[in-house]
């Protein structure tokens, strides 16, 4: 993994991440478990088993969600 | 229907939904709850095997116990993602995909809200969003009103089960309604499940008493002082509301009728 950073927005807020990162590099640095978070990326969302393949880009718009509590 | 072995059973339909068997006729929420451990106690509590969970955004810098599946199992409940905070057919639509995405089912219940004050829906976006949803072939539980014209149209365009409210979500004012969600369940093909609005198992009764297929509440068991107990009550309540509609109840008449013998009586 190269030095370089990008800057990608996650959950509404912007974070310096390591280009080349995948989808799944990054749930890992968040220490979340991929098969609890749905991830759509710039309004699509993923398949989990694409997770591996994905690179994340440099303004990539995230949205890491899951379930909550609700009536 | 669980019921004691000494009283003659009532031949009762099981509640099918979009396909699939449920156990229970009361859903509930698993919303606003003190705790997790409370939250759990209480859903054990109600016999409930389908509860409602809400998609967000993963708060990052807390943690991640904070999401729902930590503390149920999906194999023992069914999770049916709701559209809570949904406003548009659109917004409604993005949660229901990324509901379905994590690999639950095909089911969501749909709720597109028209107003902040009273949260009543919004039933043309709810049309709208429920056109698109069961055309990618979600089953879609159609939270609406109890507008017996709507409810007919969600049927039409394929719901899976429509869902009247009793009353406003999170108002605990009861069934206030009873005529038109009796008219709705005798109209619609689709089971009726009426969400939102019960308070306390008297109301829980009383809407299963109508003939509704089933009840789905939340803040009535989390706002309670002692929720696993509300748990239990609202189970009673549905059941005995249940039974108490198939046994048929006496006719209603404004005069007395007495209960023992005229004849007989002394001089």
């Amino acid at each position: 993994m190269s030095e370089k950073t990008i800057t990608v927005t996650v959950n509404g807020d912007d974070r310096q991440i390591p280009s080349d990162m995948t989808v799944t590099e990054f749930l890992e640095s968040l220490d979340l478990h991929p098969g609890l978070v749905v991830v759509e990326r710039n309004r699509e969302i993923l398949d989990r088993d694409r997770y591996g393949d994905v690179t994340i880009q440099e303004g990539d718009v995230l949205e890491l969600v899951h379930f909550v509590g609700g009536g | 229907m669980t019921t004691d072995s000494k009283v003659p059973a009532v031949a009762d339909e099981p509640l099918v939904i979009g396909g699939r068997q449920f156990q229970s006729r009361l859903i509930v929420g698993t919303g606003k709850y003190a705790s997790n451990q409370e939250m759990v106690e209480t859903i054990e509590a109600s016999g409930a095997d389908t509860v409602t969970v809400a998609v967000r955004r993963i708060d990052l810098d807390r943690t991640k116990e904070e999401g729902i599946l930590y503390h149920l199992d999906p194999d023992r409940y069914f999770l049916l993602p709701n559209t809570a905070g949904c406003y548009t057919a659109d917004e409604a639509i993005r949660y229901a995909r990324l509901a379905r995405a994590a690999g639950m089912s095909e089911f969501v219940k749909l709720e597109v809200i028209g107003d902040e004050r009273t949260l009543l829906p919004d039933v043309q976006g709810t049309i709208e969003a429920a056109r698109v949803l069961i055309d990618e072939g979600f089953k879609v539980l159609a939270y609406t009103n109890e507008d017996v014209v709507v409810a007919l149209r969600l049927e039409e365009l394929g719901c899976s089960a429509v869902m009247p409210l009793a009353s406003p979500i999170g108002s605990g004012l009861g069934l206030v309604n009873p005529y038109y969600v009796r008219e709705i369940k005798s109209r619609l093909q689709v089971p009726v499940i009426v969400d939102a609005g019960v308070g306390t198992a008297s109301d829980a009764c009383i809407t299963m008493e109508q003939g509704v297929d089933g009840v789905l509440m939340n803040t009535a068991l989390a706002a309670a002082d002692r929720p696993a107990a509300m748990g239990r009550a609202m189970r009673l309540a549905v059941e005995a509301g249940r039974l108490a509609y198939l046994a048929g109840r006496m006719p209603k008449r404004e005069w007395a009728v007495p209960s023992s013998p005229t004849a007989g009586l002394l001089e």
